[in-house]
């Protein structure tokens, strides 16, 4: 069942949570609502839930209007970032409940209830645990146990707050992959908050960035990755390396002992030129295009690729820069911290002035 | 790892043994020999003369009296307690906070200055008992003051109890309760209610023990009248002003034994509720 949110807002107090939000979220996929602490995409997953309401607009599930809708009757399976398991019931008691709760009309016999239940424990893979507590069981297993409980009613709609939040690295891939699988199988429509990156691109079909109670950009993840639509989104997907200068007659963007000569040559003025850590490469002289030194920080050589921190030489950036090298090119060249050497961009996204929207540049080999 | 005694402030064992004597010897002084001395004084004449004061008609009454005041008033502050702390943990409205700290009056006011208030406004010529006296309801000098007034006096216990407790648990259970389609009932009676059972057994006790043993503003309003208005602790005093101290002990040893009885409960409801907590604990990780 699709989701259709219109022109929602939500004050707490004086405070202003969600500002004019408007989304499509698409029946049977998964959507990531991301963004930092404070961002509203929490406030914006009980408001769909039916948890909290909303002070103006309106959420359509289908063409039904459920903005009035009672949580109770919204079917909709949420998912807590505390898993919130009935600490006073069994696993088996746990993931009957919705199902026992159903009114009597419509309620399952129970010797059904338990085979579902039965069904649902192997689902998780946890058939073995059916007779313990919440608290005899570990982060991980209590995480499936909520979902198979927000399952078993046969949800429309799943939600999930930081679902992953409070579990450790490994478990947290695990269980991420396992709900992948799980979402493709049964083709729910799944809307999960998180303020991973990592895990709203490798999980997600859109993603939904947030900050400040709006939405600053809805894209799919290799889109939302590739082209960022604003400042914000840059800076809060991945790491992003960033030179602010002025642009001048010539078309080249001037800082200090760097510059940068734009494609293009956009009028005179402010700036900043954007660069994903991929799309530049290190040289050990300046090039025609670009003459930007940096000083060797830090090599990192732990993952797929080594990641070098550069600090620069003769002007000035806020945050340190990143490159990423090939092993292969690092064990040729051998960079050692203190090292002097160049960046020449590939492809960057310039900021005009006070402009909220980039403009992609691409530098020719 | 070596074993690091005498390290800490107060540790040093001469410290320690004047502390543990002090406080045992103030613990004897005070509590044990009084509680000893009731039941010893009570008992002093033999079972037969104790049983004999006791079955007296007079203390036979306010024994019945005491109990039934009990009877109304446990369950109401149930109840009130219950939907009280319901409503400041789980719901934010304006005037909360003072609504949290008005519950704690009854504890800050003097029972006797309640007793007196409660006199003045529903007494004869109060400002609400004057209205109800021409309708022939007099609530003052018999049983429903008795009520009101310890209603009054034990109203926070059950709240008291309750309001840190579902604080702290939070309300992601009943959330989730609701997502999965329970409704309110349902909802109160299997998650909330397994949740806070202890803490409101042992509220429970308390509000009992207090609404047994309420002297002061029960004095004010009831009028002591002997075999009517006349409530144990009452009758206690009654008694000993007549010099029946026999009488005087037997029915006192009967309070002191209720508050024996309302420590034991006590103590297993807050292991209990212990135990639940702890088992919670790893529940829940830092962020």
């Amino acid at each position: 069942m699709s989701i259709k949110i219109d022109r929602l807002n939500k004050y707490f107090g004086d405070f202003r949570a969600l500002q004019d939000i408007s989304l499509d979220i698409p029946e049977g996929r998964l959507t990531a609502l991301l963004g930092p602490s404070g961002s509203g995409k929490t406030t914006l997953l009980r408001i769909i839930a039916g948890l909290e309401s909303a002070t103006q607009g309106r959420i359509l599930f289908g063409d039904r209007d459920v903005s009035q809708v009672p949580v109770k009757d919204r079917n909709v399976g949420f998912v807590f970032q505390h898993y919130a398991l009935f600490r006073n019931m069994t696993v088996a008691d746990n993931i009957a409940f919705g199902l026992e709760s159903m009114p009597a009309r419509s309620r399952p016999p129970k010797a059904e209830i338990r085979k579902s239940v039965e069904r649902l424990l192997e689902m998780i893979q946890l058939p073995h645990l059916a007779k313990r507590y919440p608290a005899q069981l570990s982060g991980g297993q209590k995480q499936r146990v909520a979902l198979a409980r927000a399952l078993a009613t046969r949800p429309d709609i799943l939600l999930l707050d930081e679902p992953f939040g409070a579990l450790d690295a490994r478990v947290r891939k695990d269980l991420r992959r396992w709900l992948r699988s799980l979402h493709d199988e049964f083709h729910f429509t799944s809307v999960f908050v998180t303020h991973d990156q990592e895990e709203a691109l490798e999980l997600s079909d859109q993603v939904v960035v947030m900050s400040q109670g709006q939405i600053e950009q809805v894209d799919a993840p290799t889109r939302l990755y590739a082209r960022p639509g604003s400042r914000f989104v840059f800076d809060f997907l991945g790491h992003v390396n960033v030179i602010a200068g002025t642009v001048d007659a010539e078309g080249r963007l001037r800082q200090g002992e760097a510059w940068v000569t734009l494609p293009d040559a956009p009028a005179p003025g402010e700036a900043q030129l954007y660069l994903r850590p991929h799309e530049v490469h290190l040289v050990s002289e300046p090039t025609g295009q670009a003459c930007l030194p940096f000083i060797i920080e830090a090599v990192n050589l732990i993952g797929a690729e080594v990641r070098i921190e550069l600090k620069p030489k003769g002007w000035a950036c806020d945050d340190i820069w990143e490159v990423g090298i090939s092993h292969a090119e690092f064990s040729r060249w051998q960079p050692e911290r203190g090292d002097q050497c160049f960046v020449s961009p590939d492809i960057g996204h310039l900021f005009k002035g006070e402009s909220t929207s980039p403009e992609t540049l691409t530098w020719r080999p | 790892m070596k074993y690091q005694s005498h390290h800490r402030v107060g540790d040093g064992p001469w410290v320690r043994r004047t502390l543990v004597l002090l406080t045992v010897l103030l613990a004897t002084l005070f509590l044990a020999i009084p509680l000893i001395l009731i039941f010893s004084q009570a008992l002093g004449a033999g079972w037969g003369v104790m049983i004999s004061n006791i079955t007296d008609r007079y203390t036979l009454h306010a024994i019945g009296l005491t109990l039934f005041v009990a009877l109304l008033t446990v369950p109401l502050n149930l109840v009130f307690g219950v939907a009280l702390a319901w409503l400041v943990t789980r719901f934010h409205f304006p005037g909360r906070k003072l609504l949290i700290t008005l519950i704690d009056i009854p504890f800050a006011v003097s029972p006797v200055v309640a007793g007196l208030l409660y006199l003045l406004l529903y007494g004869r010529n109060g400002w609400l008992g004057s209205w109800l006296g021409e309708y022939d309801v007099q609530l003052m000098f018999s049983w429903p003051g008795i009520v009101m007034v310890t209603v009054f006096v034990t109203c926070p216990f059950v709240a008291r109890e309750l309001i840190p407790l579902m604080q702290q648990q939070g309300s992601e259970e009943e959330e989730a309760a609701v997502t999965l389609g329970a409704s309110g009932w349902r909802l109160f009676r299997k998650v909330t209610l397994p949740n806070i059972k202890w803490a409101l057994i042992y509220g429970v006790v308390l509000t009992n023990a207090r609404a047994v043993g309420e002297f002061g503003a029960v004095s004010v309003v009831s009028g002591n009248i002997r075999g009517q208005t006349n409530t144990l602790p009452l009758h206690v005093e009654l008694l000993y002003q007549d010099y029946n101290i026999a009488g005087a002990f037997a029915a006192a040893s009967l309070l002191a034994a209720i508050a024996v009885l309302t420590l034991a409960i006590k103590g297993v409801a807050e292991w209990r509720q212990a135990r639940l907590m702890a088992n919670d604990r790893p529940d829940r990780k830092l962020q």
